[in-house]
């Protein structure tokens, strides 16, 4: 077996869900290539060869690979799948827009969002929001899977021996681009990746409120900020930040919940946090059924005494 | 400009899903069913683009039971002018879907297709993206603002790092994500009017379609439950438990 990961990368680093598809790919077993589309990519290419486990770093430059276009991508990967018993990709924005483009060229189904994998051709996802895990068998020749990457522990990004391979392109497609990028800065932690988050719901008021209160902890823990889906569309923050069943899937180490009640669609995206911590006001939150330490009372107070005490 | 709207039959995203015992799937059985949200935000997108003087005609489409009529009648209700129902007792999985949606293209020749994102049953976020990929269609997926002009759409996208603006050529395909519009409730008059608007039922096998599922679920379980905390009295008490107990800080 052959295995194909579709690495998401802005083409001087990989993003950090590659090291766990890797891993997925490593519990299916064979061997392990890794692809790097993009414009001016080489430092993307040798980040890939550094991943433990990776045999051939193949590396399709072209301008119209810079960002990552669903429409040019695609006719490159079917061309190299008829290689590969698999082709993984994350379940990111990145992943999810081009993979089932793949599939349908190539005639199969894809396998969104695994978190396991239980066979070369038998794989476990989560359906309605995370409330029901179906094993699902695929039956088609190439397997097109989507990777969560809370569902497997990364590879070491450093240590391995790649050989980079340069291939050539497929064309431009020529039916869309992109017209411009808007990205959060920030010097946080990437909210998927991040090891501690604090998240924000609608019980902080307004944008203002929410980082009055929340910044100064984020900061003494160096976490990422998250929010329920409620603050995203009140407008507290940008959408990026929403955490949940159609936003971020995070697991990480603290996940401290402040003033969100815990919608089923909110719980989807963090119950797999190691620790859970709650602050809400009403002791019948729902979130307090998943939290592993729940704090009732005014946030307002609560959360500067936190912030003071860590 | 036609414009074609799918729109899916699910479970009711406030109905708190149950495993069924011999764990085949999950139980559906006297739940309330409703049209997948996201694609009730396809639907108001449809109507908003009519009522800019932009779209012509929106054909809500459906494929499943004889039961998907209720949701077809909700999307003529909000606005759609007629319906297609797929009807099928059949597994529909999300490339069957892409295979019908676009027999159907080829019929009705429409210059957009929108969807939703995703199905809130399945979750598979397919389908959109390989009906573009049967068309060879562009495709604008998870979109939040939806710009119609000298033949193009120019979509803003949800990505993971912020927002991300394409333009896309018509014919082209757009998947709506949750801050795209707030659908509109339909009124008593306008479901009145539905009843009378053309339904037309179609199967997978008049439009040439093989549906043959290729994956086969093996068994669905409920996920692992969290043990039940503890509520702390103080900040002091959570700071203890975190450094002493968790050991997270």
């Amino acid at each position: 077996m052959a295995i194909l990961v579709i690495a998401e990368h802005d083409n001087t680093s990989l993003k950090p869900g590659v090291t766990n598809t890797v891993a997925a790919a490593h519990k299916i077993g064979g061997d392990i290539d890794v692809l790097i589309a993009g414009s001016h990519c080489a430092a993307a290419a040798s980040a890939a060869a550094s991943i433990v486990g990776v045999g051939k770093v193949l590396v399709a430059d072209a301008p119209y690979y810079a960002m990552a276009v669903a429409e040019n991508l695609a006719p490159l990967v079917v061309g190299l799948a008829q290689n590969y018993s698999h082709v993984l990709a994350g379940a990111t924005a990145f992943g999810k827009n081009l993979l089932p483009r793949v599939a349908a060229l190539l005639d199969v189904m894809q396998i969104s969002d695994i978190v396991a994998v239980e066979s070369a051709d038998i794989f476990v996802r989560p359906i309605y929001a995370g409330n029901a895990f179906a094993t699902v068998q695929s039956s088609d020749a190439i397997k097109i899977i989507t990777v969560r990457s809370t569902g497997f522990d990364a590879v070491a990004a450093m240590g391995g021996n790649g050989v980079i391979e340069n291939i050539a392109s497929a064309t431009d497609a020529g039916i869309s681009r992109v017209v411009k990028q808007e990205l959060t800065k920030s010097d946080r932690p990437e909210l998927a990746a991040a090891k501690r988050i604090v998240s924000g719901g609608r019980g902080l008021g307004d944008g203002d409120k929410y980082r009055a209160v929340l910044e100064p902890l984020a900061d003494k823990l160096g976490a990422a900020l998250g929010a329920s889906r409620a603050a995203v569309d009140a407008g507290f923050v940008p959408n990026d930040y929403q955490v949940g069943q159609t936003g971020k899937i995070v697991a990480p180490e603290l996940y401290i919940a402040v003033g969100i009640s815990g919608a089923i669609q909110h719980l989807a995206g963090m119950k797999e946090s190691k620790v859970i911590v709650a602050i809400n006001k009403d002791p019948e939150a729902p979130i307090f059924q998943v939290a592993d330490y729940g704090l009732v009372g005014d946030l307002f107070t609560l959360v500067p005494e936190l912030t003071a005490a860590i | 400009m036609k414009i074609l709207v799918p729109v899916k039959r699910v479970v009711d995203y406030n109905v708190k899903v149950r495993v069924k015992a011999d764990q085949t799937g999950v139980e559906t059985a006297n739940v309330k069913m409703s049209m997948n949200p996201f694609d009730e935000i396809a639907i108001e997108e449809a109507v908003k683009l009519k009522e800019a003087g932009i779209a012509t005609e929106i054909v809500a489409i459906s494929i499943g039971a004889t039961q998907c009529q209720e949701t077809l009648r909700t999307a003529l209700a909000m606005g759609a002018d007629r319906a297609i129902l797929v009807e099928t007792a059949a597994d529909i999985q999300p490339l069957a879907v892409a295979k019908l949606l676009k027999a159907i293209a080829a019929n009705e020749a429409p210059q957009l297709v929108i969807l939703g994102k995703q199905a809130i049953d399945d979750d598979s976020n397919q389908t959109g993206q390989m009906l573009a990929a049967l068309l060879n269609w562009p495709q604008a997926t998870f979109a939040s603002k939806v710009t119609i002009a000298n033949g193009e759409a120019e979509v803003m996208r949800e990505i993971d790092g912020g927002m991300e603006t394409v333009a896309i050529k018509l014919p082209a395909i757009i998947t709506t994500d949750l801050r795209l519009n707030t659908p509109r409730y339909a009124t008593l008059p306008n479901i009145m009017k539905a009843k009378k608007k053309p339904l037309d039922i179609v199967t997978p096998e008049s439009l040439g379609v093989d549906v043959s599922p290729r994956l086969k679920t093996l068994k669905v379980v409920e996920p692992a439950k969290r043990k039940g905390g503890v509520m702390v009295a103080n900040v002091a008490a959570l700071i203890d438990k975190l450094k002493n107990e968790a050991k997270v800080i």
